[in-house]
């Protein structure tokens, strides 16, 4: 897994919402509106891409789209 | 394990009816047009149905069954079991399937009671229908679905409001020594019994005048114990994981692979939770029809009102076997194939 792939994903699933992109360091919870929406499409995106359950939980310890890679990275089999 | 195949019998008929009255979610004042867009981009639901007040999920499903029968020109006094499936009958007792036997001019000798489950309960309906009818030779049979959930969301719940529709359905079944297998699976998880709830008005929590009173849950959530409350990000987890292995289980147990079957009709539970279901199964996307975009998320009715609103053509002139998927509120899920040969299947109606 690459991180700069993994941004790519979120990237083109958030074109409209966040058009200027993210990076790994983004905060992704403070990103603008984001709210219980943006966690599910990121928690589906995972699901699909890479057969990783991510909990509500694991999303609020989790600061940036970088925290985001690792546990992904870590869960992915 | 519930798995288990049931002989001999066959649906004939469905039928599906909404109210006429039409919700938009882009006219839902408590979101921001930015919000508006990314909700239903997610859940998919662009417009859905509710009741007027008074009308009953027993009135959309009378609806569909009265048309029925007149399709399908069964004498009534032939009926030999009704079952309603809701969570959301006419009284707190007695079972509204009895007013259904009255009003629907079936005989005092035709069975009927109700089961009280959700988004599952389309395929739980037709396992207990199905297995009696096979183990008694009983002859003919109803399956009514459906709920008005819109009577019980908040709508200043952000979470439960733009989701749900309003819907009644009938599925008619009868002995018939000719048609295929119809095997089932299915599962539950009662740990998750809070994940989709309405606290108060049962015997748990008895009504009091707390049981009224909104509260601010979260951001854009406020509702009060006789409303639905729902734990989304908990529900999208559980349907993602059990949804697809069971299916893979099913199809082993029926000796079938998934291309085997020609739609997968999946409870229309949220267009994004559908549709990583789907990928994740790798069952092509003009095989799964949705009707979620017009009718939002109508619990047990959501099948057969998909059969009915996106199939219809199909199933009134082809043998067709589709593959059935329900899940949600209990926790409960189940899965089962239903074969189809060239159904009475009405246009749907409007009440």
């Amino acid at each position: 897994m690459i991180i700069k792939e993994f941004i790519k994903l979120l990237e083109t699933e958030f074109e409209e919402e966040y058009p200027e992109g993210v990076t790994q360091d983004t905060k992704f919870r403070e990103l603008p509106d984001w709210g219980s929406m943006q966690a599910l499409i990121v928690t589906a995106l995972v699901e699909t891409e890479y057969d990783v359950t991510l909990t509500a939980t694991d999303l609020t310890n989790m600061q940036t789209i970088g925290d985001l890679f690792n546990v992904v990275k870590s869960r992915a089999k | 394990m519930s798995q288990f195949s049931i002989h001999n019998i066959a649906a004939k008929g469905m039928a599906a009816t909404v109210p006429q009255n039409t919700v938009y979610n882009n006219e839902y004042t408590l979101l921001s047009e930015k919000e508006r867009k990314l909700l239903i981009k997610t859940t998919g639901v662009e417009e859905k149905r509710a009741a007027e007040k008074g009308m009953t999920t027993s009135d959309l499903c009378y609806e569909s069954a009265d048309r029925l029968l007149d399709q399908l020109k069964w004498d009534r006094a032939e009926v030999d079991i009704l079952i309603f499936v809701s969570q959301s009958s006419d009284y707190y007792l007695p079972a509204t399937a009895i007013i259904l036997q009255d009003r629907l001019g079936l005989p005092k000798s035709c069975m009927a009671f109700d089961i009280g489950l959700g988004c599952s309960g389309y395929v739980y309906g037709l396992s207990v229908l199905s297995a009696l009818m096979s183990a008694s030779k009983m002859k003919k049979g109803l399956l009514l679905t459906g709920d008005v959930s819109s009577a019980t969301c908040s709508y200043e719940d952000k979470s439960t409001y733009p989701l749900f529709g309003d819907a009644g359905t009938v599925t008619a079944l009868e002995y018939d020594e000719s048609s295929d297998p119809i095997h089932f699976n299915l599962q539950n998880d009662g740990s998750g019994y809070d994940k989709i709830i309405i606290e108060d008005g049962g015997m748990r929590n008895l009504v009091t005048e707390k049981s009224l009173v909104k509260k601010e849950v979260a951001k854009g959530v406020v509702r009060a114990s006789l409303n639905v409350a729902l734990k989304g990000m908990d529900v999208f987890n559980f349907s993602v994981t059990e949804v697809p292995k069971s299916i893979r289980e099913f199809c082993t147990y029926a000796e079938k692979s998934i291309e085997d079957y020609d739609f997968l009709l999946l409870h229309q539970a949220n267009k994004l939770m559908n549709e990583t279901i789907r990928k994740k199964l790798k069952y092509p996307i003009e095989q799964t029809p949705y009707s979620i975009n017009k009718f939002g998320n109508t619990s047990s009715a959501s099948i057969p009102l998909t059969i009915v609103t996106e199939l219809r053509n199909q199933v009134a002139s082809q043998k067709l076997d589709l593959l059935l998927s329900g899940f949600g509120v209990g926790l409960s899920w189940g899965v089962c194939n239903l074969p189809l040969d060239k159904i009475a299947c009405l246009n749907l109606v409007e009440l």
